[in-house]
């Protein structure tokens, strides 16, 4: 026990630095997800295909090597990122407005046709329509599969330690590298630790569910 | 809201008119963008084609390489998919268990296991096993940090496919006489077995995208092996196909993650035609995003 207060600080940096990047990733990747989903149901035809393009590109692609062009590959066209927290808060969020987007995408199918008829009725363009009338209900149908990504992301931010972000799974191989015998007592630590982000979140987002949710 | 044609009026002639001029100047600005970064590649020199004949080329060694770390990238998936579906039903059938002393411990296990990173699962199994005597390789870390990790989740995606089953079933088979192993395994598992595919095959695509965790401890899956093959050119020729080799690594993968995807699809799609589901609501995955009609889904 002594031997995590002393590696205390070191702790609470990681997790901090976990948090921040599940944070900020995540933001980022509802903004852009939902800009996305928005692409994917336009009158546009090059914006739905872009859109999808992109969706079925990132999905595909597993998030190790989106870090890894990120951090190792973009220096072949004269590009990089100020820091190893930017180019993992990039990865983290282009990955995940994938998700972001088909979450979004599934909400505003699930939005009753009448509602949007109706809004077109009223004379509300395609922007009028779905900033005021499709997403506000999408955004309600959609809370627990955006907790289930949101979740996800905030374990998928452990795939920052693997370049060189000192998030909690950095401080864990750091730890558990340079003291052998305390490694169990290290890794209940950091398991806790994510556990609190994690379940906390579960919590929250079903209690979100059950106050905004829509009864048809 | 299917097809979204709802959301706005059939464009007339002026709209069209726009939207070509729009979709023309976004095309180009892409087309721009690309052609920078192509540029770029270039004045690096990095599009030089015996540069990137060297992946072809099999006196270097390289395509050989590449495709043995392909075939040990699927090795440890297919280890990870067929123990996780066995263990992921076991625990699907203790957590379904009417006796709450296996009903309990089983949610714990399977809650705990969805809780935690994957990647810290894997790097437990790869440095504290060993610590208590049970020596693993990187395979066997990465096969069972996968198979831990994705267990719970097939099983939470196993009780949601029983669990849309409509309850008539059940309760018709019980009023028949049957018992309850007989209603799990002649009536709710056959009609859940086809709802839950889609979803089961998305998840074994996310299985198979994160045996590249294997890339941070060392197990030579594609990126690693396209590393270490980087860094024995650059002791002999410096940094010139570097970027090469990692594109290839790369492409692999997507190539692989997009014919297993498109398989996902096909096995949906037959699914949702299948009058043998008709029994069943759609599936909706704690865990994972829920299953869309015609939309396959995983968890992230």
């Amino acid at each position: 026990m002594s031997f995590l207060v002393d590696n205390f600080t070191l702790l609470r940096d990681g997790f901090l630095t976990t948090l921040s990047l599940a944070l900020l990733s995540g933001l980022l990747a509802l903004l852009l997800g939902t800009v996305l989903a928005a692409m994917r149901v336009s009158p546009v035809l090059a914006l739905r295909g872009l859109a999808t393009f992109y969706v079925e590109a990132f999905r595909n692609t597993p998030l190790t090597v989106i870090f890894f062009f990120l951090v190792f590959g973009i220096v072949y066209i004269d590009l990089q990122f100020p820091t190893k927290f930017v180019a993992a808060v990039a990865a983290l969020s282009l990955y995940t407005a994938a998700f972001v987007c088909e979450a979004v995408r599934s909400g505003i199918n699930s939005v009753s046709t009448g509602q949007a008829e109706a809004a077109r009725a009223l004379g509300l363009d395609f922007r009028q329509s779905l900033t005021t009338i499709v997403l506000p209900q999408a955004f309600r149908t959609v809370i627990p599969p955006l907790g289930n990504v949101w979740i996800a992301l905030a374990k998928n931010t452990s795939i920052a330690a693997g370049f060189a972000v000192t998030d909690l799974t950095a401080v864990l191989s750091r730890l558990a590298n340079a003291n052998g015998d305390q490694i169990l007592a290290v890794f209940a630590a950091v398991v806790a630790a994510y556990l609190i982000i994690t379940l906390s979140s579960a919590w929250g987002f079903s209690v979100l569910e059950r106050k905004l949710a829509i009864v048809r | 809201m299917n097809g979204a044609r709802v959301l706005f009026d059939v464009p007339g002639p002026r709209a069209r008119r726009r939207q070509r001029i729009g979709s023309i100047l976004g095309a180009l600005l892409v087309l721009g963008l690309v052609a920078l970064a192509l540029w770029r590649l270039g004045s690096n020199q990095q599009l030089d084609p015996n540069r990137w004949s060297i992946l072809f080329d099999p006196a270097s060694n390289v395509p050989q390489r590449l495709l043995a770390a392909l075939v040990d990238t699927l090795q440890v998936a297919a280890v990870g998919m067929v123990a996780s579906v066995v263990l992921g039903a076991l625990l699907a059938v203790g957590r379904l268990s009417d006796h709450w002393w296996l009903r309990v411990p089983v949610t714990v296990v399977i809650e705990f296991f969805r809780a935690v990173p994957l990647l810290v699962l894997i790097l437990f199994c790869f440095l504290y096993l060993p610590k208590v005597g049970i020596s693993t390789s990187p395979f066997g870390a990465l096969a069972l940090g996968l198979t831990l990790y994705n267990m719970s989740v097939l099983a939470e995606i196993f009780r949601a496919g029983i669990n849309s089953v409509d309850r008539g079933q059940a309760e018709a088979a019980y009023g028949l006489g049957m018992r309850k192993w007989q209603v799990m395994s002649f009536i709710l598992v056959p009609q859940a077995v086809r709802r839950m595919l889609p979803v089961l095959v998305a998840q074994l695509v996310v299985l198979l995208k994160d045996s590249s965790l294997g890339f941070i401890i060392g197990y030579m899956e594609l990126l690693r092996t396209a590393r270490s093959l980087v860094e024995y050119f650059n002791s002999l020729y410096g940094d010139t196909y570097t970027f090469q080799l990692y594109v290839g690594a790369a492409l692999m993968y997507i190539l692989v993650n997009v014919l297993l995807s498109q398989l996902a699809k096909l096995v949906e799609r037959r699914t949702a035609q299948n009058v043998k589901t008709t029994g069943t609501a759609p599936l909706d995955v704690p865990g994972g995003v829920p299953a869309l009609t015609g939309q396959v889904t995983g968890t992230v």
